[in-house]
């Protein structure tokens, strides 16, 4: 064996890799990162973390939660939310929440969370989550941002495809107990949004764009069904005269992207959409779910998501916002069949003739439809 | 009525089929108030475990860097030694069982975990969680029973090879964690004829194990002693001392679990078609518990209840303590033995028993396998075993 003088940028990472190779033996049957996490679980290279360094409360039933990340957070730009796993009563319960703030001059993230009656994660949140806490993040994600540099837009919403428009247009204009916050960085976005619902309903978010379009920072256009007939997307351009000059994000049931999609696509119109389902709730027979890596057999009804049924049976499941928006829960169905509880559309797998592992599954909105095999 | 009808003093006798349902109805009773009390509490108490367990590992190796110094050897051997027991028992044995799945925490989950011990996780996870906890005591299907080497029951055909048993036992003991292993493989039967031998899933699993025997036996025996340079030989002594240590330890607390006299065995046909509430009887009847202190019962990882634990394999460790009592209270309502004693009384008993079958049934004037009766023990129904 010749030592030749390797340089030292080449050595370099070979010693590193023998130390580390070194460390493991030492460690042995857990890792060095096991130990590492005792004295400090934010270090570079750790399983992403963040630590809860204030609280405050916006109302009787809303918090903003400032978060230090760890050290290899990527960044976000606004618009985008983080899934956060935080412990309720001891059990790790996973969310997605958008990011309320842009990137901080001191490196923390932050969210804003209000309380929803049941909900057992904002409720914990807002009223038990403590500074000094450690939670359990993912990168930033989402497509569905805004670009930060203004323009015009024409947002299309359906049902509670508002959600993520409201976190977008709270980032822009943050509504704090004495009205609303006109930042200098927000001046340069004209914006309508067009909501369209079966019926008038009573929400948070609604009430947050009325009162974004009494300040007149938003033009709002709400169209019931039950008042004003279903909307016609042939129309948007009497409701929006200026559609043309406007980008157009959408969010809602997949009939309605796809028409928005032809509709502007004859137009030569810029769309963008993020596809948000209202939740219809179609049962059908339910049936066993087998996971094949934890060698897990599950009885899970018709009406009960895989994910409920599975974490109620301790298996370990990924999962994010409990609604089919974040694709934080697919997992490949590898044979077998499944029904999409808001449409009662059934996904089926047969071996063999799926390709790769499986037909990837959001298991949140997904039931048994009988015996399945899970690849998890 | 199918369990224990054999024996000269048949402690369920009492027992209608009615009231066997009512116990399991009761028992499922108390493991719905231990699951809608768990939370934070109980999570914080795992991980404050888990934590306080690497924190002593680290410290001890750390201060085993300087093993050639006596006292150095000492507190380090005795830290190592200590941390080892707690990872297997209240820890690695208790997350295996799934007892904490219910975090859903991925670093806390009877998936994920890899325990500091010569059998692979899964393997014991497999002989031990679905085998030894389904069929409990039931000769011939539960290898725990003896291992698969000792006789430990009158029921169990005595062979001249079990003269030796005592030896056995005590070699077992030494090496007990490459006998956890060798047990998890079913070495003794895998190894028996050609084909089994050769079979494809067999080698595989014994891959398996053999790498995990080489890695653990790289961290104690080789890296952990070449990082104390002068001290190597010392720190070398000195893993070795811990793990035997931890393997004595653990061999005594599990013999005591269910080998002390007063606890009973099953013939296979007996648990054809068993109720719950006939399991649960069974495992009351199977198993010993220890009486101690508080830090006894830790080192044991509440192996020492090891009744509740049987009865409730997945409820959390750290419970067993608390619904002791409601059990205890149940055996007695249902005028059932709940067998206990000190660590050194089951211990002695547990060996007790494991001398006297060394030898054949008539040999020292007592057959019975319950001491505890005052009924003239009959003649061992032999056509019972192994049906």
């Amino acid at each position: 064996m010749s030592l030749t003088a390797p340089s030292s940028r080449a050595a370099r990472p070979s010693l590193r890799r023998r130390l580390l190779q070194l460390a493991e033996r030492a460690t042995s049957p857990l890792l060095p990162a096991d130990y590492l996490d005792l004295f400090d679980p934010l270090r570079p290279g750790a399983d992403l973390r963040g630590r809860i360094v204030a609280v405050h409360p916006e109302t009787a039933d809303a918090s903003t939660i400032v978060i230090r990340p760890g050290a290899d957070w990527a960044g976000h730009v606004p618009g985008q939310y983080v899934r956060l796993g935080v412990d309720v009563n001891g059990i790790r319960q996973w969310r997605a929440y958008s990011l309320t703030h842009g990137p901080r001059p001191d490196g923390n993230i932050s969210i804003t969370v209000k309380a929803v009656p049941d909900g057992l994660v904002s409720t914990h949140l807002v009223r038990e989550s403590r500074p000094g806490t450690l939670v359990h993040l993912e990168q930033a994600q989402g497509d569905f941002v805004l670009p930060t540099d203004g323009g015009k837009f024409l947002f299309v919403t359906a049902g509670s495809g508002v959600t993520p428009v409201v976190g977008m247009l709270r980032n822009l204009f943050p509504v704090a107990d004495d009205g609303v916050v006109r930042l200098a960085c927000s001046a340069a976005y004209d914006i309508v949004v067009v909501h369209v619902a079966p019926s008038e309903p009573h929400s948070i978010f609604l009430d947050n764009l009325r009162a974004l379009d009494d300040a007149g920072l938003i033009r709002l256009v709400a169209r019931y069904d039950d008042v004003h007939g279903v909307l016609d997307v042939g129309d948007l351009e009497a409701l929006v005269p200026d559609l043309h000059e406007r980008v157009t994000l959408a969010c809602g049931p997949g009939g309605l992207l796809d028409a928005l999609q032809r509709h502007h696509d004859e137009r030569g119109l810029e769309l963008l959409t993020e596809q948000f389902r209202v939740t219809t709730r179609a049962v059908g027979e339910g049936g066993t779910v087998d996971f094949t890596g934890s060698g897990t057999m599950v009885d899970a009804d018709g009406a009960t998501p895989i994910l409920d049924a599975a974490e109620a049976a301790g298996v370990l499941m990924p999962s994010g916002c409990r609604m089919g928006i974040c694709f934080g829960c697919v997992l490949p169905l590898r044979e077998g069949a499944v029904r999409d509880l808001r449409t009662g559309a059934v996904t089926t797998a047969t071996p063999g003739e799926t390709e790769g592992r499986g037909v990837p599954i959001q298991t949140c909105i997904s039931a048994a439809a009988g015996a399945c095999v899970i690849d998890h | 009525m199918t369990v224990l009808q054999k024996k000269a003093h048949n402690p369920i006798a009492h027992l209608t089929p009615e009231d066997i349902e009512q116990l399991g109805v009761e028992l499922d009773a108390i493991r719905q108030s231990v699951i809608d009390t768990r939370g934070a509490d109980d999570a914080a108490y795992i991980r404050k475990v888990i934590a306080t367990q690497r924190k002593l590992e680290l410290g001890s190796r750390a201060v085993l860097l300087v093993s050639m110094f006596p006292p150095a050897w000492v507190v380090g051997t005795a830290g190592l030694a200590v941390a080892k027991i707690i990872e297997n028992m209240e820890i690695g044995h208790n997350v295996m069982h799934g007892q904490w799945d219910w975090m859903r925490d991925p670093k806390i989950h009877s998936t994920t975990w890899e325990w500091d011990n010569a059998s692979p996780s899964e393997q014991w996870k497999h002989s031990h969680n679905e085998l030894h906890h389904t069929y409990t005591n039931v000769i011939g299907k539960d290898n725990d029973l003896g291992y698969g080497i000792m006789r430990v029951d009158e029921d169990q055909r005595w062979v001249p090879l079990y003269a030796a048993q005592p030896l056995w036992n005590f070699v077992n003991a030494c090496f007990f964690e490459y006998g956890i292993a060798a047990y998890d493989l079913e070495l003794g039967k895998n190894l028996a004829t050609k084909e089994r031998r050769q079979d494809p899933d067999f080698r595989a699993r014994a891959k398996v194990t053999l790498k995990k025997i080489r890695n653990q036996m790289t961290k104690d025996y080789v890296i952990h002693p070449l990082l104390s340079g002068p001290s190597f030989l010392n720190t070398l002594a000195a893993n070795a001392t811990a793990n035997l240590i931890r393997n004595l330890w653990t061999h005594s607390v599990i013999m005591c679990g269910h080998f002390p006299e007063g606890v009973e065995t099953f013939e296979r046909r007996s648990i054809v078609g068993e109720t719950r509430g006939e399991w649960y009887l069974r495992q009351m009847l199977g198993s010993a518990n220890i009486s101690g202190s508080r830090a006894m019962h830790f080192m044991t990882g509440n192996l020492s209840f090891q009744i509740e634990h049987h009865l409730f394999p997945d409820l959390p460790s750290n419970r067993y303590q608390q619904i002791a009592p409601q059990v205890q209270a149940l055996f007695q309502r249902y005028g059932l033995t709940y067998t206990t004693g000190s660590l050194p009384r089951q211990v002695a008993s547990a060996w007790r028993k494991v001398i006297r079958l060394s030898l054949p049934n008539n040999l020292l004037g007592r057959n019975t396998a319950a001491p505890v009766t005052d009924l003239p023990a009959p003649e061992p129904a032999r056509e019972h075993v192994a049906a």
